[in-house]
């Protein structure tokens, strides 16, 4: 890159030629690195992540045969735990795992075929109503969808 | 809409067997048709009752609202169905006369004998709710007001005192005195009234002490209509204080865990020998407020200080206890700490706060645990709570670090501008030199 | 003929470059004690420009509906790499463009840059600072948190205020009579389409206007250099100034980076449309000295309400300001000197509004 080296008010400039070569290669080089420090964030950030969806209603809960007949797992939605259920009847249900009464993450219980929360006995139903003790809120039920091998579990739609 | 062997009016019983003026009742019973079939006419049929008593002062007032709106006129139970008399009659001889079998008020000492005559006739309240049930008045024999009203004490509840007398509501409808978000109110009425107990030796701060507790909150606040209010652990009808022995029952109904880890360990039998109830030892009986972890411990304000002094086994189990319930608090919050820092960074750390409600979960576990006062139990979930913990700390401190690779290639950026900056200086003075910048 | 002098060649044949290059090497910027302030319109150009790109950028990942909104943002702080960079230089990046624009509109106001033959300069660049403060209104809904949307519905009722077309604006800008979807969707159309546009056709005009009448010089500077031809100092724009812009550019980009990762710009809570307002809740600083005025207004001046006579003074001053190049003489005189008064005044009123504003709170 060349330099005009005439200015209309100041005549007279330096005319040492490895000083002007030198100022040239060191502010070339350094105005290409600061470039580079600006769009390389850019590039990564075109670059679509591993998530490449939101995870606001609907999460990929499991795989079909992770679950055992008339058990449950827990699956992360969103920042809470959820509860993935498959009953004996081969029909999958997922409520939300945080305990109404203090917070605590429920379970399913196979002999109960009740959900339960092991820090004060709350119980509710695979529908998330409760039944007994402390809780005094039912707990969210969401739709579950199976497509193909995945399980999704998604929030109810407002009526 | 009642019929002709409903209302009041046993043909078949025993009573009218017995010889009561059959014509009497033959007079009652045709009138009462007269005003309640069908059941709406019973607003709108002639009550003489209402229209003189509504113009008329206490105690003589009865409000046409009230009398409408309660339960017993929706069911065709009118004024002339307890006091007697002829309601269809505007003259007050013939209408509050003797002959109209006008029994006019009742003594307080018969009250709940004479609701007892409908409400523990099972197959007569059959006919109106089927589910109601009908061993309110042989309760009321079996408690502290039954007891004393029967040695002639009046000043004790009747059935009217909690229930109302013309505006009585089931006890589900929200209006009604015995529903439950109004019963400890009504039990108020009474038990906060320091001149009206007087000669009774018994507190009267229990309203007070249960309005600042969690059993309240949980019923008024959060409106869990299951929450335990006065009746709850008193009964209703049969209102009595549980005994020592039998506290731990009452309180057990829902705090079943609790109940069960306090009969495994050392604490059930010692209770027992000492004749000191459990549960309301610790927790008090009316006035109960949220435990914390200093409950438990030796430091002042603890409950175990009340009866282990130092030296003694248990003085070093409860201070162990307490030390492992603050060692897991600390490790969430010190996890949560950072969690929160790095999130206000902007890191991405839902997977850990994620876990953390597992930690916290462990330490809920704790807390109910100390219920069985033996170290190695609370030990175990606090352990659990513990890994968990530090799994999410490490968590926090990798986010941590990403940040601080954020900064870092902050600064070389930094770095290279000022190199640039500096050469564009150079070059702007070199292309002006000659008089200096 | 060398590659870039055919390259010359062809354009010049067809688009005049040569004369176009000549204007450029020409162009020349004055030099007096107050040059400084002629950093401050490219700079509002710049700053422009970044929003533009960082703007575009967020847009391929940002959802503009209630249900993704405030998601989508904490996606790209979050998941996206170098999202929170670009998310938070864009934010700031807004803050400090306004600042600039201000500044600038002050500093043409006390150089006396509007004077003949600069008046639609002045109009045009007042007519921007609105549409870039439309931009700051729009923009900030968009994050859909708890702050964007009860700030939108204040912003919106004191609109609804103005007399016979408040309410009917009230309407437009909100899409219904709430702050609801429909306002996040007309506010992203206006934000990222509306806007742009008509930005960019009047800061084309605006830097056409520039070019054309050259930089202008104070009456201070004006009258002694009318006076000492030979103290008349000139910079050429290529490359001396614009070296120097492209200091000051840099500089501007270090400052909004290091904003971005030492103080990252909040997400803040999801909006909650059936919650109450959180107590506190205040608009951004531009607006502030505004919003502090309604506040302190009495409910009621005599027979009219406060808030309207605040608003109706506000919107009289502002029409003021920008008729400003049509009310002041040319000559220095009584008139010119009550005209700085008022500037100082609205200066020290901005200003001083702005900081009891957030000391109040």
């Amino acid at each position: 890159m060349e330099y005009p080296d005439a200015n209309r008010v100041r005549p007279g400039i330096s005319d040492d030629p490895g000083r002007r070569h030198f100022l040239e290669v060191f502010l070339d080089t350094s105005v290409v690195a600061s470039l580079v420090s600006f769009f390389y964030p850019v590039l990564r950030y075109l670059i679509p992540p591993v998530q490449a969806e939101l995870a606001s209603d609907t999460v990929l809960a499991g795989h079909v045969g992770d679950l055992k007949p008339n058990s449950g797992a827990i699956f992360r939605f969103g920042s809470r735990p959820g509860l993935l259920m498959l009953t004996a009847d081969g029909q999958y249900h997922a409520i939300s795992a945080v305990c109404s009464h203090l917070g605590c993450t429920v379970q399913y219980r196979g002999d109960l075929h009740e959900v339960w929360c092991a820090c004060h006995n709350g119980t509710y139903d695979i529908s998330g109503r409760n039944i007994s003790g402390p809780p005094p809120k039912p707990l969210e039920s969401f739709d579950v969808f199976v497509k193909g091998q995945d399980i999704y579990v998604q929030r109810k739609k407002n009526a | 809409m009642a019929t002709l062997d409903q209302v009041g009016i046993h043909l078949n019983s025993a009573e009218s067997r017995s010889g009561r003026l059959l014509g009497l009742r033959m007079v009652l019973a045709f009138f009462s048709m007269l005003l309640l079939a069908p059941l709406s006419l019973a607003q709108q049929t002639k009550n003489s009752c209402l229209d003189c008593h509504s113009q008329l002062d206490p105690p003589l007032h009865a409000s046409p609202d009230e009398y409408n709106a309660s339960i017993h006129t929706q069911k065709g139970v009118t004024c002339v169905t307890c006091h007697g008399g002829d309601a269809t009659s505007d003259d007050v001889d013939k209408s509050m006369g003797a002959a109209a079998g006008f029994k006019g008020h009742l003594d307080r000492k018969q009250i709940p004998g004479f609701c007892a005559k409908c409400h523990s006739d099972a197959s007569y309240i059959r006919g109106f709710n089927p589910s109601l049930r009908t061993d309110q008045y042989a309760q009321y024999l079996t408690s502290v007001h039954g007891k004393l009203l029967a040695k002639g004490d009046t000043k004790v509840a009747v059935c009217i005192d909690c229930h109302g007398v013309h505006d009585i509501q089931a006890p589900n409808d929200p209006r009604a005195r015995v529903y439950p978000l109004n019963v400890a109110q009504t039990c108020s009425t009474c038990h906060a009234n320091a001149e009206y107990m007087k000669g009774y030796k018994i507190p009267t701060d229990e309203f007070a002490l249960y309005n600042s507790s969690v059993h309240h909150a949980a019923l008024v606040d959060q409106g869990d209509l299951s929450a335990p209010t006065c009746v709850t652990c008193h009964g209703s009808h049969g209102a009595a204080p549980p005994g020592v022995a039998s506290v731990e029952n009452v309180c057990s109904t829902c705090h079943v865990f609790q109940a069960q880890l306090f009969d495994s360990g050392p604490h059930k039998d010692a209770f027992t020998s000492l004749g000191v109830p459990g549960c309301i030892t610790c927790h008090s009986n009316h006035g109960i407020q949220h435990p914390s972890d200093t409950f438990i411990g030796t430091a002042e304000g603890s409950v175990c200080v009340k009866c282990h002094s130092a030296g003694e086994p248990g003085f070093d189990a409860a201070a162990k206890m307490h030390e492992s319930l603050a060692r897991l608090d600390s490790a969430i919050g010190r996890s949560d700490a950072i969690l929160n820092r790095a999130e206000l960074s902007g890191m991405e750390v839902g997977e850990a706060k994620l876990a953390q409600s597992e930690a916290r979960d462990d330490l809920i576990k704790a807390r109910v645990s100390i219920h069985g006062v033996q170290t190695a139990k609370v030990d175990q979930d606090v352990q659990a709570g513990l890994a968990v913990a530090q799994k999410t700390y490490q968590a926090g401190l990798a986010a941590m670090a990403e940040r601080s690779y954020r900064r870092t290639g902050l600064f070389i950026s930094l770095g290279i501008t000022l190199i640039v900056l500096a050469g564009l200086a150079l070059l702007i003075r070199k292309l002006e030199s000659g008089s200096g910048n | 003929m060398g590659a870039a002098a055919s390259m010359r060649h062809w354009l010049d044949e067809r688009f005049g470059w040569n004369q176009l290059m000549a204007f450029v090497e020409h162009k020349t910027v004055p030099r007096h004690r107050f040059s400084y302030f002629y950093f401050l319109g490219g700079m509002t150009l710049f700053l422009f420009g970044l929003q533009v790109a960082t703007g575009i950028l967020l847009l391929l990942y940002y959802r503009p509906s209630p249900n993704e909104a405030f998601e989508s943002v904490q996606y790209i702080m979050t998941q996206v790499r170098f999202g929170w960079l670009i998310r938070s230089i864009h934010s700031w990046g807004a803050n400090v463009m306004i600042l600039t624009a201000i500044a600038h509109m002050f500093s043409v106001f006390f150089l006396k840059s509007y004077r003949k033959p600069r008046e639609l300069t002045w109009l045009s660049g007042m007519i921007l600072l609105f549409l870039v403060l439309g931009f700051g209104f729009s923009g900030y809904l968009l994050p859909w948190n708890t702050l964007s949307v009860f700030a939108t519905k204040v912003g919106t009722d004191i609109a609804g205020q103005v007399p016979v077309i408040g309410h009917w604006t009230l309407i437009f800008l909100r899409g219904g009579e709430d702050v609801t979807g429909a306002t996040l969707t007309r506010f992203f159309g206006f934000h990222v389409a509306v806007l742009p546009g008509l930005v960019t056709l009047l800061i084309g005009l605006h830097l056409l206007l520039v070019q054309r009448f050259g930089m202008s010089v104070p009456p201070s500077v004006e009258a002694d250099w009318r006076a000492n031809p030979a103290r008349v100092q000139e910079m050429r724009f290529f490359p001396n100034f614009f070296l120097r812009e492209l200091m000051a550019w840099y500089i501007a980009l270090a400052i909004l980076g290091a904003l971005a990762a030492f103080k990252p710009w909040e997400l803040g809570a999801k909006a909650d449309l059936f919650a109450s307002a959180p107590p506190g809740i205040r608009p951004e600083w531009y607006f502030m000295f505004m919003f502090q005025t309604l506040k302190l207004l009495p409910a009621k001046i005599g027979p009219v309400a406060g808030d309207l006579l605040g608003v109706l003074g506000f919107g009289i001053a502002g029409a003021v300001w920008t008729l400003l190049p049509f009310l002041d003489h040319e000559k220095p005189g009584r008139r010119s000197r009550w005209i700085a008064g008022a500037g100082v005044f609205a200066l020290a009123y901005f200003v001083g509004m702005t900081l009891v504003g957030y000391a109040a709170k």
